[in-house]
This record gives C-alpha cells, sequence and structure tokens, in this order.
C-alpha cells in the first residue's frame, strides 16, 4: 500500500500532465456519451437530461416509424455505399499508377497537384461546383454542344448523386493514395529482381508481388472506411444539395440537425445514438473479420 | 534505362492520363481565379473561362468594401493561431505519460482515449453539453471542444515511443522531472511529427463552419467559412446591393462569389507548397499501425 502510494507520488509529474487532457475527453467526448440516455427518455429542457422520465424504447419506436427517418437512413445507405464500392479502390489504382511513372519529377509533380483539394473544406468546395455544374456553367456548355439543351445537374436526383461521388472521390483520391504509395516504397526490390529473373512481366509483378504486399494497408484502409458508413459525407451534402434533392439526399446527420433545430432532442438523440452504434458494430465486424481470415496478423488493433 | 516497346507506349499512356487528372484537379481553382477577375461581359459568356481576358478587380473591391469580411478573418485567425497552439500543447501532455512503458494503467487511459474514436455521442448531446458550460455565443466554442482527438494522440504517442528511453532516464538521473524530460528533450526532438499535427489542426480550424453555425448567433463573432457560406450557398440576393450604375456592368454574383472565395482561400493556396510536403509526412506516420 504504501509502496504503491510512493510510487504514484514519484510519478506525480506524470499524472498532473494527464490532468487537462483527460479532462478534455472526460467533458467533451465522455459526458456527450452519458448524454445519449436521452435516447431513452422523455426529454424536455426543463427537467434536464436526469429528470427527465425514462420512456424505454419509446423514441426508438417513433423513429423507426417515422417515414422520414427510414428514408434518411435508405438515402445514406445507398450514398456511402455507392462511394465505397466506387471510391475505395480509386486510390489504390492511383498509386499504382503513380507509382508506374519513370519519370522521377513528374511522378512528385502528380503527386502534390494530386491531393490540392483535400485541403479546402466542403463550402468552398461547394460554392466552386454549384458554379461548375449550374445551368450556364461550363460543364452545360458542353452539354448544350453535345445535347442541344442544359442538363439541371443539381436538381436531377441522378446526376445530384453521381455529382456527389464524383466530387467525393476527386476530392480524396490524391490524399488516399499517399498511404498507399508509402506501402508501396517500403516493397523490397529484391521481390522484383527475382520475379524479373523468373521472367514475370510488369503485370504478373502487380498482381503477384505488389497487391499482395499492399493487402495489410487495404485491410486497415478498408475498417476505417467501414467505420465512417454512415456518415456519407454531412459536410458535402450539407452544403451541396437543395429543396429539390431532398428525397435522395436527406441523410442520417441532416436528419439529426433538423432534429436540432426543431428542439426535437430526444428523437434526434436516437437517431444519433442509433447512427453511432451501428458505426462501432461495423468496425469491430470487419475488424475481426480481418483478424480471423489473418489468423490474427492483421486488423487494426 | 531499357524499355520496351509494350513498355514506351505504357509510359506515354500513363503520361496523358495524368496529364488528364492534373487539369481535373486543377481546373476548378483556375475557373475560379479566372472568373473572380472576370469583367460582367466575360462572365455571362458561355464557355470554360481559363482565362478572364480583361483584367477587372472590381469583384474584389466589392468583396473587400464587406465589413463581415474582416470580422470573418479576425475570428479565424484567432481560432487559427490559439487552437493551434493549445491542440499541441495538450496533445503532448497527453501522449508524453501514454508513450512511457512504466506509466501504471497506461493500457487502460490508451484505450479511454482510443474509445472515443470508436463511438461517440453525436451532435445532439455534444449541443447540450456545450450549452451547459455556456459556450454558446463564446469564441472559445472554436477552441476548447477541439483541443485535442485521439488520432493526434496516437500519432504523438507513436513518435515518442521511438524516442529512446535512455534518454529521459539519464536525465531523470541528472535530476529533470517529467516536464523538463517532455519540454526539454522531446518536444525539440519531434519536430516534424510536431509540425505536421500543427499543419493538419491549423488547416482544420481554417476550414471548420459547423460549430460556427450551430454555436453563434452574434454576426460579430463569425468565422470565415460562415462568411463565405453565406454568399456562395445560401444564394443571398443581395450581392448586387450598394452597387452603383457603373459598377453593376463590371460585376456580376458569379464573380462576387468567385472572388469571396479566392479571398478565404488564399491563405491555403500561397502555403500549398510548403503544406503539401508536411501532409505527406504526416500520412505515413499516421498510417503506422497502433
Amino acid at each position: 500500500m504504501i509502496r504503491t502510494l510512493k510510487y504514484y507520488w514519484h510519478n506525480k509529474c506524470i499524472f498532473l500532465m494527464l490532468v487537462i487532457p483527460f479532462a478534455f475527453f472526460f467533458v467533451f467526448k465522455y459526458l456527450p456519451m452519458g448524454g445519449l440516455v436521452i435516447a431513452f427518455k422523455d426529454f424536455s429542457m426543463k427537467s434536464g437530461i436526469i429528470g427527465s422520465h425514462w420512456n424505454g424504447i419509446d423514441n426508438f419506436q417513433r423513429l423507426f416509424l417515422n417515414s422520414s427517418f427510414i428514408k434518411a437512413l435508405r438515402n445514406t445507405l445507398v450514398i456511402s455505399f455507392l462511394k465505397l464500392s466506387i471510391g475505395f479502390s480509386c486510390p489504390i489504382i492511383l498509386a499504382l499508377l503513380i507509382n508506374e511513372i519513370r519519370i522521377r519529377t513528374y511522378q512528385r509533380f502528380v503527386q502534390s497537384i494530386s491531393f490540392i483539394p483535400h485541403f479546402f473544406s466542403w463550402v468552398t468546395l461547394s460554392g466552386i461546383f454549384l458554379m461548375i455544374f449550374s445551368t450556364d456553367g461550363p460543364l452545360n456548355v458542353l452539354a448544350v454542344k453535345l445535347y442541344g439543351k442544359p442538363i439541371p445537374f443539381m436538381t436531377t436526383d441522378y446526376w445530384f448523386i453521381a455529382i456527389l461521388i464524383g466530387t467525393a472521390i476527386w476530392q480524396e483520391v490524391g490524399y488516399g493514395s499517399i498511404i498507399y504509395l508509402a506501402s508501396l516504397s517500403g516493397i523490397s526490390p529484391q521481390l522484383y529482381e527475382a520475379a524479373t529473373v523468373d521472367g514475370a512481366n510488369r503485370w504478373q509483378q502487380t498482381t503477384n508481388i505488389t497487391l499482395p504486399c499492399l493487402i495489410p494497408t487495404i485491410i486497415t484502409m478498408l475498417i476505417l472506411a467501414v467505420g465512417g458508413f454512415l456518415n456519407a459525407g454531412f459536410d458535402q451534402i450539407f452544403n451541396m444539395y437543395n429543396s429539390s434533392v431532398y428525397d435522395v439526399a436527406d441523410i442520417l446527420d441532416t436528419y439529426v440537425l433538423r432534429r436540432l433545430e426543431t428542439m426535437d432532442y430526444a428523437l434526434g438523440t436516437a437517431a444519433g445514438l442509433f447512427k453511432s452504434f451501428v458505426g462501432m458494430i461495423l468496425v469491430l465486424l470487419v475488424n475481426s473479420l480481418a483478424k480471423r481470415l489473418s489468423k490474427g496478423e492483421q486488423g487494426i488493433w | 534505362m531499357r524499355m520496351t516497346t509494350g513498355e514506351k507506349l505504357f509510359q506515354i499512356f500513363l503520361i496523358i492520363i495524368m496529364l488528364a487528372l492534373i487539369v481535373s484537379f486543377l481546373y476548378p481553382f483556375i475557373f475560379m481565379i479566372s472568373m473572380s477577375f472576370s469583367t460582367a461581359a466575360e462572365a455571362n459568356r458561355a464557355g470554360a473561362h481559363i482565362w478572364p481576358g480583361q483584367v477587372t478587380l472590381t469583384a474584389y473591391k466589392m468583396v473587400f468594401s464587406n465589413p463581415d469580411l474582416l470580422i470573418g478573418y479576425l475570428n479565424t485567425i484567432f481560432r487559427t493561431v490559439v487552437g493551434t497552439v493549445l491542440t499541441l500543447l495538450v496533445t503532448c501532455l497527453c501522449a508524453y505519460p501514454l508513450s512511457r512503458k512504466d506509466l501504471p494503467h497506461r493500457s487502460l487511459m490508451t484505450f479511454l482515449v482510443f474509445f472515443t474514436m470508436l463511438f461517440s455521442g453525436g451532435i445532439i448531446p455534444t449541443y447540450l453539453v456545450i450549452r451547459n458550460l455556456g459556450l454558446v455565443n463564446n469564441v472559445w466554442v472554436y477552441i476548447l471542444p477541439q483541443l485535442t482527438n485521439a488520432f493526434n494522440v496516437i500519432i504523438i504517442k507513436n513518435y515518442f515511443e521511438s524516442i529512446p528511453q535512455s534518454l529521459a532516464e539519464s536525465a531523470s538521473i541528472d535530476g529533470a522531472n517529467d516536464f523538463h524530460i517532455l519540454f526539454k528533450i522531446y518536444i525539440p526532438l519531434s519536430g516534424p511529427v510536431l509540425a505536421t499535427v500543427a499543419l493538419m489542426t491549423a488547416i482544420s480550424h481554417w476550414n471548420m463552419w459547423f460549430d460556427a453555425m450551430i454555436y453563434i448567433n452574434d454576426d460579430t463573432k463569425q468565422v470565415l467559412m460562415t462568411f463565405l457560406r453565406r454568399i456562395v450557398i445560401d444564394r443571398n440576393q443581395d450581392l448586387m446591393s450598394g452597387a452603383s450604375e457603373a459598377q453593376v456592368s463590371q460585376f456580376t454574383p458569379e464573380t462576387i462569389k468567385a472572388a469571396t472565395i479566392i479571398v478565404t482561400i488564399l491563405p491555403i493556396l500561397v502555403l500549398y507548397p510548403f503544406l503539401q510536403k508536411y501532409f505527406v509526412k504526416g500520412i505515413m506516420l499516421g498510417g503506422v499501425k497502433e
């Protein structure tokens, strides 16, 4: 007992350091998690979080009977699925292509240009794209030449979804490729030399050496991507959508934000809890799956 | 370097594909710059707008005459500078103890930090906490909730773990406490990773708009991105108000929007060559497996 106390006293500086960071994590991360209890309460501002009455799963029943929540959930799943299935492989392909460029300066130049869009907020990027895709914007000049009439890109459901996915890939593809390029540079050149001696051509080297060596990185990135599956890209959608595409563009986060505006806190929190909980379960599932398939070698922890 | 004909063709194909990609990455920004310098006649003309032709500064004059721009700039600089400095400090204070293998309950504490990456309270409970703390309409709402995050703590912690522990041990034999060790040994040795975290934090502060939108009602406390949002996304109809007869032929709502976008992202554009170098390092550090 005395010894443990002595030990703690000896390490007092190190605990003192942790006071501010842990106070921060407690107040801004763990208190809101505690606040999730209002998803199970008949919350009113007057009685507060503690004072409000429990009402079991009433809020969740209300939520799943609410057609606009169901629509938001469906839209989130559709947008996320399209972004993940189309977008996930893009940084890998870009990294492989950049890696094949033989002119070093051109290689570096392409790489540093490719992640420019990552540095700008969706307020800025949406401002630019709203102009590029507007009915008298440069893209419609092209459309008029090809089809004879302008296309209402931002107000047509399927065009809007296509633009969401396209611009999201455009923003993150370069940045996403950096990590793959880093793994590529870590592959031992001896593997390639041995393959060349055995007569493997570049394509065979790519499929038999490069891709297998990238698998750990691919799995890590996949786990991270799945963790954000129910996000669907709030910043992007909130800044780009408009009333004519609400039917396909309203997602869970915009739904929750509207509950905040209408002060329907309990319902919004129930939706938020559903989203956080499913997100966590997805990460845990994919992580354990990756671990099992690789016999414990992969997974992010 | 010897290449077969097939490889040469592939190289040419690559160069062309990459050129197309470069154009797609740069065009939106070139379009904005060109529009912002265009006259009304030029801006209304159908085309790709790669070059403004006759250059006019009228749109910029209109943007700079808006007092909200200065307010936005000052508040954004405040949150970027103060926020970044405090983030570095708090993140190091958290990362150093967690990097020490002899810290009691080390794995529990690391898990408590890591867990915030897996699960969160979400928008509404966070809003209620911040409201109860009296941070609504308070500029500290820009700083405090962003003080640090699990990702930053983990990359700095991983870097600290690569510093030989013998350095800390010999310093502590010489009577240095942990604060000395952190500030005199660890931090000076961690330049690259700290620069990366600082730049990532600064960029994220510069680009942040959501907190200003939901927590701040006071116009004098707004940031640049909410100012920009009002002009380019909320379809403000009075962009043309206050313009004299002569000026109306000089600009359009589009040229004003373009000029506003350029003015609000100028620091990032100017710093880009410097930023990108550290970002490459940063994502590699971040990619280091836990």
